[in-house]
């Protein structure tokens, strides 16, 4: 057994919550900005337009088929191209995490949107409202409320697949563990440490879903 | 900004070596296939036995396979290669850790096929334990009436059943593997994503080598996806499932 000294824990701290925040920008933009754009696509593969509901089908089994690490890559290769000046990991992780994610939180929005009795939508359209009143103020509201277990359970995953911007040598809180265990020359204590933090949070925000799906399943 | 495009690139030498970067893909492929087969063969017999005592009757058995779940299920996967690369050899014997860390042949890739493995069984077990949640009590009821022991009962008359519900959704976890074994670029695997990042570095062709890298990451699940299928179509008892297609 190897010699451990815990108390690099102490000093690490600052830099980790540095690194906590940035983790945690990074899963709130990319899970609202993913919610949204989601929810488009979910509007574009329900639609009765062919070419359109093609077109988002194919984006979202396209990168629901590629292994984030590569998409990481790809969008840290390309958005240079297209912007014409290089961008930061971070920004890049940022764009590239709501793009990725848009694609998942559609599979779920397109359920929820289903999952809205059919009788929802002839009621609303007897009522006189028009496509665009009937989505937003009946369909969409009730699809969020059922999918909301999911929609929390998906940025779950969402919160941990974010240390894979380590690829790219964005400054995570992996990063930071990584960066102070290098300086330190205490890697495997900050490795203990990234670790523990991440199952302290993803336990605890599972236990909460749960909690919470419980509720959602009482009330409806 | 102006993108030289060069197709050829891939039967060109690499700057350092006698190599193509087409040997280098090749390689890639082989060590990606290597360690989701290893770690798929794992996660089934673990995720099986685990998902089985998740629903046994005795309490703490129950729990300790939702730890099982939980503990793998909370952790990024990313950091958990770093657990069993850094972290899981200095808890070993001294004796043991040193051979760990200075002679183990094929190290990156034992650690990697063991993380990606036990993270897999937990979701595998999860899918098991759904699986052998929608039998009907009367079957185990039955079998233990017929005076089958509860692991004859478990061996002969829930798993066999259970298992054929569970196969669509095991082979998306399949797929998952193909996808998530990526990962294991970070420990050193010289996998097809770690090929990938040296070929782009190296040849300065990063389309064209993510473009083919992309590309066998598709044959791998799209043949992971048809495997699963076959198998069960060749398992299929008929009517036993109710084919909703």
């Amino acid at each position: 057994m190897g010699e451990f000294d815990f108390t690099v824990w102490g000093p690490s701290l600052p830099f980790i919550r540095d690194g906590l925040l940035f983790t945690l920008r990074l899963t709130l933009i990319a899970m609202s900005g993913g919610i949204f754009f989601g929810t488009l696509l979910a509007l574009a593969r329900l639609s009765p337009f062919k070419p359109l509901s093609l077109a988002a089908g194919a984006y979202v089994d396209t990168m629901r088929s590629i292994p984030l690490v590569l998409v990481i890559l790809w969008f840290f290769l390309v958005i240079p191209f297209i912007t014409g000046t290089p961008v930061g990991a971070e920004t890049s992780a940022i764009i590239t995490f709501t793009a990725f994610e848009a694609a998942f939180y559609c599979e779920i929005m397109r359920s929820g949107i289903q999952s809205v009795p059919r009788g929802q939508v002839w009621a609303a359209q007897a009522l006189g409202l028009t496509q665009a009143q009937t989505m937003i103020h009946v369909v969409l509201p009730q699809a969020l409320r059922n999918m909301l277990p999911v929609l929390l359970t998906q940025t779950i995953v969402l919160f941990q697949d974010t240390s894979l911007v380590y690829a790219i040598g964005a400054k995570d809180m992996l990063k930071a563990a990584d960066v102070v265990g290098k300086n330190y020359n205490r890697p495997v204590e900050m490795i203990v440490l990234s670790a523990l933090i991440y199952f302290a949070i993803c336990f605890s925000l599972s236990l909460a879903v749960r909690q919470l799906q419980k509720r959602v399943a009482i009330v409806r | 900004m102006n993108y030289h495009w060069n197709w050829g690139v891939f039967g060109e030498q690499v700057k350092a070596g006698e190599e193509t970067y087409l040997d280098w893909l090749i390689t890639g492929l082989g060590w990606t296939l290597a360690v989701s087969l290893a770690a798929w063969l794992l996660a089934l017999l673990i995720g099986i036995a685990v998902g089985a005592l998740r629903t046994a009757p005795s309490r703490p058995i129950a729990l300790l396979g939702t730890a099982w779940v939980e503990l793998f299920r909370n952790i990024p996967l990313l950091v958990q290669m770093f657990l069993w690369f850094f972290v899981v050899p200095e808890f070993l014997p001294p004796d043991w850790g040193l051979w760990v860390k200075q002679e183990m042949p094929a190290k990156e890739f034992a650690t990697a096929a063991l993380c990606l493995g036990f993270f897999t069984s937990a979701r595998v077990a999860e899918q098991v334990r759904a699986g052998i949640g929608s039998l009907p009590r009367g079957q185990r009821d039955a079998a233990l009436a017929l005076g089958l022991t509860l692991p004859q009962a478990y061996r002969h008359v829930i798993l066999p059943q259970a298992l054929r519900i569970v196969i669509p959704p095991l082979t998306s976890e399949f797929m998952n593997v193909f996808k998530n074994s990526s990962i294991a670029f970070a420990i050193g695997v010289m996998e097809l994503t770690f090929q990938a990042r040296q070929m782009q570095e190296d040849s300065e062709q990063g389309i064209e080598t993510y473009l083919a890298v992309t590309l066998l990451y598709f044959i791998c699940a799209f043949t992971a996806n048809r495997g699963m299928a076959w198998i069960e179509a060749r398992t299929r008892v008929p009517g036993l499932i109710a084919r909703t297609s």
